[in-house]
């Protein structure tokens, strides 16, 4: 019975990353875009959480927290370089 | 024009220490579980850019004020000398040993000498990555 109900949440979360890879794809701005990646790395961190309940081990709980410190760095950084042109400045003052 | 990034440096000033935190927890954490010194480098290394993020470069400069060539190195020749330390009990090279201790507080822990290595792999770690991303932000 939780296994039926864990692998329809499984699915309901792929079919949302299949969406979010949609805009990915289609997205006209680049804005669009990166939003869409943010949203594909939360979909992929309940993903692996469900998957660490179907598989029955909490080997993939590091991995979840992992991920979202990288999908958070990695925003960042995208951002950073819509708005200003660059990175990693030199000099902020 | 300069603009004003202070939601991003308020959050990195709390976030930042949950990251170093983690990846001590990773290195530590490395021997029984998932984890290790490979990890822990790269997720230090990954607050060290997230402060350069927010910050810049010549602030990241000015409070870690290391060579990380230098770390790297030292890295290395920690990994090195815990290998050479086998020949003092007359063991081949890089032979590891553990024992149990009981400490005040902690209790009874077993300490391996896998960590030494595992800290020389975690300076390589960091030194490499912030070299890398130093370099590359420094000549636009």
């Amino acid at each position: 019975m939780l296994y039926i109900l864990y692998s329809v949440a499984a699915l309901f979360i792929t079919l949302s990353i299949i969406l979010s890879l949609y805009r990915i794809a289609k997205g006209p701005s680049m804005p669009d875009r990166v939003v869409a990646l943010d949203l594909v790395g939360i979909n992929l961190i309940s993903l692996i959480a469900i998957v660490s309940l179907l598989l029955n081990t909490t080997a993939f709980v590091e991995v979840i927290l992992l991920l979202a410190i990288l999908s958070f760095l990695g925003t960042v950084a995208f951002s950073k370089f819509i708005e200003k042109g660059v990175v990693i400045e030199r000099n902020r003052d | 024009m300069r603009q004003n990034d202070i939601i991003l440096q308020t959050t990195t000033k709390i976030v930042l220490f949950i990251i170093l935190a983690f990846s001590v927890f990773m290195f530590f954490n490395g021997h029984n579980n998932p984890g290790g010194g490979f990890v822990g480098g790269l997720m230090t290394s990954s607050a060290i850019v997230l402060f350069m993020l927010a910050f810049g470069l010549e602030t990241t400069k000015r409070i870690l004020p290391f060579d990380f060539k230098l770390v790297a190195a030292s890295g290395l020749l920690i990994a090195i000398l815990t290998g050479m330390g086998s020949f003092v009990f007359g063991v081949p090279f890089l032979s590891h040993t553990f024992g149990y201790f009981t400490i005040p507080i902690l209790g009874e822990m077993e300490l391996a000498t896998a960590t030494l290595f595992d800290l020389g792999v975690y300076l390589v770690v960091v030194g490499v990555t912030l070299t890398i991303i130093q370099t590359i932000g420094e000549d636009s």
